[in-house]
């Protein structure tokens, strides 16, 4: 699987599109979608809500596990897909385009965020 | 990757090769699934789908006493199979508690094999051993002696046929005979865990390869796909039938597990657990104690095996398995709750999904039937 240059990457296998007007586009990576199966459920957080880098945001739930969904920054959350709480497939079936998860207004970002290449590396393993 | 003492399967290469995701599944590396769960679980209820098996443990009792010895160390009447037939039954303590289910073939008048769980299938193993003592009969571990495929679904008929000469139209549901599949002898067996009609074959680990590529073949056609562990669990889940540690343990009785028809008082000599199981059923009787229920979900999170059920504040029951439903589109869960909240229909019921209680409606079990 191919990891989009242009995103960048955290260790939870969340990625943050570069923001535009302060506003950047995120989802989980598709490294991640492989490994919950599919996704048939997913609590996104709420628009207005302030959403903090490494905390929980909500949950993706699939046919054999919830996992909880962490931002990989911190800011407030401008719009969640809708197409995605109402057909949670997307996230397995287009990870890096239809099955996007929220927009964030950016405040502040962690250091560690990934390039498509580390990220590549995190997940060798 | 951990280092792996994880046992592998003649069909190992092959699931790869299909680039299966694995699983750590009872001590094997067992497929969980080759691509979509859901497509896999569609596939069976509406095609067919292939499974490797082979993780199940497979036992072989024979000699004059055989049936005698089973009938003494199962709760089932097993002497009373006729030859050619298998039978659902299970294996306990002393004290009545589920030490395993089993389906036990009938092969000859003397011979039968009884396939364990996998995760079971040493202590079954041990268990029959040390209770054949004073029986002229042979327990047998046949565990490596088989692979195990399954051809499940409507499809499954058809695919066959063209494998075999066997009499399959003649091969009634819970029943086995030993046949010829692609050029390969099989034990074919008209059982499953999916709720559709389906075939398991049992052949030795080095025709699996073989019989593998051969089902694959003759399926292509119709839509058969392979399938992993976990559109099994979905599948089985579906059709209320009860999984070993979720469902079935040591700690419950058949009777407590709304099971108690598989125990046969009636049937001649004694059997281990019958003192313990006759005061579980007088029990169950009486005071029912939790009552396996199905439930169903409203909303679209997910119970899993653990979490609470709920009604009016209060803990009523627990959840022993839960998924969402590829069939019915919604999450459902098998459940112990209290008897006075086991009716179909029952008010104010819920699941306590990680600190918010979601309503679920209870229904009678299984929740899919297939049209006959």
């Amino acid at each position: 699987m191919s990891n989009p240059q242009q995103l960048r990457y955290s260790k939870e296998h969340e990625w943050l599109s570069t923001a535009e007007d302060g506003v950047a586009t995120v989802g989980i990576t598709e490294f991640a979608a492989n490994a919950l199966g599919d996704v048939v459920y997913a609590q996104l957080p709420e628009v207005g809500s302030q959403v903090t880098a490494g905390e929980t945001c909500g949950e993706l739930e699939s046919t054999k596990s919830v996992s909880d969904l962490y931002s990989p920054v911190t800011g407030e959350v401008t719009e969640v897909n809708e197409d995605v709480v109402n057909d949670p497939s997307l996230v397995n079936s287009a990870p890096f385009e239809g099955g996007w998860l929220f927009k964030v207004r950016i405040a502040q970002e962690p250091a560690d965020l990934l390039s498509a290449d580390e990220y590549a590396a995190h997940t060798a393993g | 990757m951990s280092s792996t003492a994880l046992r592998r399967t003649a069909l190992d290469a092959l699931h790869r090769s299909l680039g299966a995701t694995m699983t750590d599944f009872a001590g094997w590396d067992m497929p969980l699934r080759y691509g979509s769960e859901r497509d896999e679980h569609l596939a069976v209820r509406t095609k067919a789908g292939l499974f490797d098996l082979s993780h199940m443990g497979e036992i072989t009792v024979t000699g004059p006493q055989a049936a005698a010895l089973l009938d003494y160390a199962l709760v089932g009447n097993i002497g009373g199979v006729k030859v050619g037939r298998a039978r659902y039954t299970m294996i306990c303590r002393a004290d009545g508690g589920i030490l395993d289910d089993l389906i036990v073939y009938r092969l000859g008048e003397t011979e039968y094999m009884v396939v364990a769980n996998a995760s079971n299938a040493q202590v079954v193993l041990d268990a029959l051993t040390e209770r054949a003592d004073g029986f002229d009969a042979a327990v047998r571990d046949d565990r490596d002696a088989y692979a195990l495929l399954a051809v499940q679904g409507p499809e499954s008929p058809g695919i066959l046929k063209q494998l075999t000469d066997a009499d399959l139209d003649g091969l009634k549901y819970y029943a086995g005979l030993p046949g010829t599949v692609a050029g390969v002898p099989a034990l074919i067996a008209r059982t499953g865990y999916t709720g559709e009609d389906g075939f398991e074959l049992f052949v030795k680990p080095e025709h699996a390869v073989a019989l593998w590529e051969a089902l694959t073949e003759a399926g292509a056609g119709v839509g058969l796909v392979p399938c992993g562990l976990s559109c099994r669990d979905t599948l089985r889940l579906e059709a209320g039938m009860p999984l070993y540690g979720n469902e079935l343990s040591t700690s419950l009785t058949p009777f407590d597990a709304g099971l108690g028809r598989v125990v046969k008082f009636e049937k001649e000599g004694d059997f281990v657990g019958r003192e313990a199981l006759r005061e579980a059923a007088s029990r169950a009787q009486e005071n029912p104690p939790r009552v396996l229920v199905g439930l169903v979900a409203e909303g679209r999170r997910v119970p899993r095996a653990g979490y609470a059920v709920v009604a009016g504040g209060e803990v009523i029951g627990e959840v022993t398995s839960g998924a969402p439903s590829p069939t019915l589109g919604k999450p459902i869960a098998m459940a112990y709750v209290d008897a006075a909240h086991a009716a179909p229909g029952t008010p104010g019921v819920g699941v306590d999904i990680r600190g918010t209680h979601e309503p679920y409606e209870v229904v009678a079990l299984p929740f899919y039937k297939r049209q006959k």
